[in-house]
């Protein structure tokens, strides 16, 4: 194979190919750096920085990161967990987040990244916030569970191009704004997309809902990440 | 209105999407629903992504706003200043409250983060005229004046030195240049430089930048002759300048003085770089705060335009280069040359992961080398008096002079060109403070040291700064100081990472419970742990310095935090209820007994 670029996770030598992010890069070795932001196919934010590694003493985000040559990175050295486990916690207090009363339990991926990090309680003070819920013709949008993955943005638009999501505000304040005029022309198919690429449960389509109960999940059957892991 | 009008005016141009939002602004107060849908109809963009551009930006409104709109400052220079009597003042003379909007439809009081009037605070912009060192007598004559209907621009009694009294400019802002050195306020000839650089070929001014050891005057301090090579080898249709003139550390105001003083230098600086990197358009980011500086500014392009120093075929020698200004609209992250940019393309300030760099793909994802006012200004200097004169002055690593804007407890604030290496007990002594307990350097994201440090050298391999230097004596309270910073944080993230959004206001959390004596030895622990986890996690340098108010002065100043801290207890919970209900029995006049007896 030509172009192949030679790095190592953990001291384990890996090889791939010239172009991939570390992310990319580490999966096709059978590493599993954990994401949240981040959708196959979906041209990546780095915005929830979950999968930060450290590279020759750096912190980057294994996501945006290109692979090069070389590379020295730490994937599992017990700081990068533990700040990745902070901002796991940080997203759960800056949200208003109850696992039992959502539609997306089991199937969420914040939900499995603080299974797979063992939170039982975060380090920080709950923040509860006052967040809205929005109703479209085809969906809810529920902020309260919103991470600011940005995934609706960069998945759903308009056939000219328009965006039906977009950012609005900025620091704390920021959320998601639905286009209601772009919103009302979503079809049921991609109305589903959007609940389905959501990686929490702030997207939800109306009147469907616990189809596959609780208990028989995806993530309840195996836990995040393990699709990777075992392809070792 | 005629929305369509507007927007042909900017050739439907979605990269002039803020001047365009601007402009409806000035005309009718605010954009309305109506402007919005038109505006995102005719550009071929949803309205989300208009409301988002919109609510991005301090200066930008969706909800109307007075027929006055006052912005006062809410820098920390303005609150050792005064400003808390100013404000009030406000408040009492209009009848509202900052954040609202007075019944009559008059007035609209808002806060806004520093406007670069350090030296010169309790500052305020209303209605994009700078009112400077406003105390309460000042603010009932421009109320009185308000409500006559008389102009913002008309209630400039007197304008300040320098070109501030020049009649496009007419502001009352004082340069207060209390130093001036051989570079920036060096002998200077406009025109020469250029003329110069035409006479050699694009490597050589580079080289010529190179040897001079020029570093970025904003702070980050990347050799700009490097960061122009990189950007010249870049292959691209068309290759970009972009002066960065959006100086928002608070405590920064040098680039504003340079401006006002010496823009001609620093357009020229632009059109060495725009030659030495085969650019033909440099533009010029102007922060929202220095509107007033415009059309001076653009004078001042015209008239250099006219003496074949800007345009087609400068200096006869072929080259053409030409300058734009583009305003920003009150966003201090797009001080962050990737944000800056997005901005300058008309869309949210948000930083870009990086890479690409600017310098492969920047402006329209074309080359683009980004560079300080003051970088610019020095460039200029540099191809002048040649690469040696400039190293002959500062240290060996930082070559040169800077410019430094001081402000808060000292007898001259104001601006100062010193050469690199000086220490802050020189600093200290030329600027006349006195009984000093710390000094800022570098703004909020830079380095709170104490006494302690003062034998330390202003450096980039020692105490870096763009310029921000704020003192403050033993009268002070560090905690205030702090708090002010982290609010200023908080406000000014845009939102898009997690660590940088959550994460300060989680670190301002655990600070008010120390700082509210609520605090033991492992909040001590904890608020140093989470400033680390922001520090390396955030996506920019606006999250990755964010936590530096808390972590430098823990470093410079721990007995303080620890004098406040409980050194006995375990824990102690953040809520503590006899403080919760204090104002209720004060009101009630009954007595809460905290019971003594939890067991």
């Amino acid at each position: 194979m030509p172009d192949k670029i030679k790095f190592t996770v953990d001291g384990k030598e890996c090889q791939a190919e010239a172009g991939m992010t570390i992310y990319e890069a580490a999966k096709a070795n059978g590493i599993y750096i954990p994401v949240l932001c981040h959708y196959e196919g979906l041209k990546p934010v780095g915005s929830c920085r979950i999968c930060s590694v450290r590279v020759n003493g750096r912190w980057m985000a294994a996501c945006t990161q290109p692979v090069t040559p070389g590379m020295v990175i730490e994937n599992a050295s017990p700081d990068v967990e533990e700040y990745r486990k902070a901002i796991i916690e940080m997203l759960f207090v800056e949200g208003n987040h109850f696992c039992p009363a959502c539609e997306k339990s089991g199937n969420c991926e914040l939900q499995a990244l603080a299974y797979r990090y063992q939170i039982l309680v975060p380090q920080f003070p709950y923040l509860f916030p006052k967040k809205d819920i929005e109703a479209f013709p085809k969906f809810l949008l529920e902020h309260n569970r919103c991470v600011q993955c940005q995934r609706c943005i960069r998945a759903i638009q308009a056939p000219d191009g328009k965006k039906v999501f977009a950012m609005k505000h900025r620091s704390g304040r920021v959320r998601i704004n639905v286009d209601r005029k772009l919103a009302a022309r979503l079809s049921d198919e991609e109305a589903q997309k959007a609940m389905d690429i959501c990686p929490v449960g702030a997207i939800l389509r109306k009147e469907v809902g616990f189809r596959i109960p609780i208990g028989r999940r995806k993530y309840d059957r195996r836990p995040i990440g393990s699709e990777i892991e075992e392809k070792k | 209105m005629n929305y369509k009008k507007i927007l042909q005016k900017y050739r439907k141009d979605r990269t002039r999407l803020i001047e365009i939002l601007k402009e409806i602004q000035a005309r009718e107060g605010h954009i309305s629903e109506k402007a919005i849908i038109c505006v995102a109809d005719e550009l071929g963009l949803s309205r989300a992504e208009v409301e988002g551009v919109i609510s991005f930006y301090h200066f930008l409104s969706a909800r109307p706003l007075g027929k006055y709109v006052v912005y006062l400052n809410n820098s920390i220079t303005a609150e050792m200043a005064g400003r808390e009597k100013v404000a009030l003042a406000w408040e009492r003379e209009i009848g509202c409250r900052f954040g609202q909007t007075s019944e009559d439809g008059l007035v609209t009081l808002l806060e806004t983060s520093c406007i670069g009037m350090n030296d010169q605070e309790p500052a305020a912009i209303i209605n994009g005229v700078v009112f400077t060192s406003l105390n309460p007598d000042k603010v009932k004559k421009l109320v009185g004046w308000m409500r006559e209907g008389r102009a913002a621009e008309d209630m400039v009694e007197e304008t300040g030195d320098g070109a501030n009294g020049h009649e496009l400019v007419r502001a009352m802002v004082r340069n207060n240049i209390r130093k001036t050195g051989p570079v920036v306020f060096g002998e200077y000839v406009p025109g020469q430089a250029i003329g110069k650089a035409l006479e050699t070929t694009p490597e050589c001014v580079i080289d010529e930048v190179k040897r001079a050891n020029l570093l970025g005057r904003g702070g980050a301090g990347f050799p700009t002759g490097l960061k122009w090579e990189f950007c010249r080898k870049e292959k691209g249709e068309q290759h970009f300048v972009i002066c960065n003139a959006d100086e928002g550390e608070p405590g920064t105001f040098k680039d504003r003085v340079i401006l006002t003083e010496r823009p001609e230098m620093v357009f020229e600086g632009m059109a060495i770089a725009g030659y030495a990197v085969g650019a033909r358009l440099g533009i010029l980011y102007l922060r929202h705060e220095y509107t007033y500086l415009r059309r001076y500014l653009e004078h001042v392009l015209q008239k250099m335009r006219e003496q074949g120093w800007l345009g087609k075929n400068i200096a006869g020698r072929g080259f053409d280069f030409d300058i734009e200004i583009k305003m920003g609209a009150g966003a201090y992250v797009c001080g962050e040359e990737s944000a800056l940019i997005e901005s300058a393309e008309g869309k949210r300030g948000e930083p870009r992961d990086r890479p690409p760099f600017p310098v492969q793909k920047g402006y329209l994802n074309l080359p683009s080398t980004v560079n300080n006012v003051e970088t610019l200004a020095t460039a200029t200097q540099i191809i002048t008096r040649g690469a040696s004169w400039f190293r002959s002055m500062g240290t060996p690593v930082s070559a040169g002079t800077k410019l430094l804007s001081v402000s808060g407890d000292c007898e001259r604030p104001g601006i100062y060109e010193v050469e690199y290496g000086l220490t802050v007990k020189e600093l200290l002594e030329m600027v006349g403070a006195k009984d000093t307990l710390a000094v800022q350097v570098g703004g909020p994201s830079g380095n709170c040291i104490s006494e302690a440090g003062f034998g330390r050298k202003i450096c980039f391999s020692d105490l870096p700064t763009g310029g921000s230097i704020i003192i403050f004596n033993r009268g002070r309270d560090l905690f205030s100081v702090v708090r002010n910073f982290l609010d200023f944080f908080i406000e000014e993230s845009c939102g898009w990472c997690v660590p940088c959004r959550a994460g300060n206001v989680l670190l301002k959390k655990k600070f008010e419970k120390i700082a509210s004596g609520l605090g033991t030895v492992q909040d001590l622990k904890e608020i140093e742990a989470w400033g680390k986890i922001i520090k390396s996690m955030s996506r920019c340098g606006l999250g990755q310095t964010s936590p530096n108010p808390v972590l430098t002065t823990l470093a410079s100043f721990r007995e303080l935090y620890e004098s406040r801290v409980n050194k006995e207890a375990d824990f102690i919970p953040e809520f503590d209820l006899s403080r919760a209900v204090a104002e209720a029995s004060a009101i009630t006049g009954r007595k809460f007994q905290e019971e003594q007896d939890h067991a």
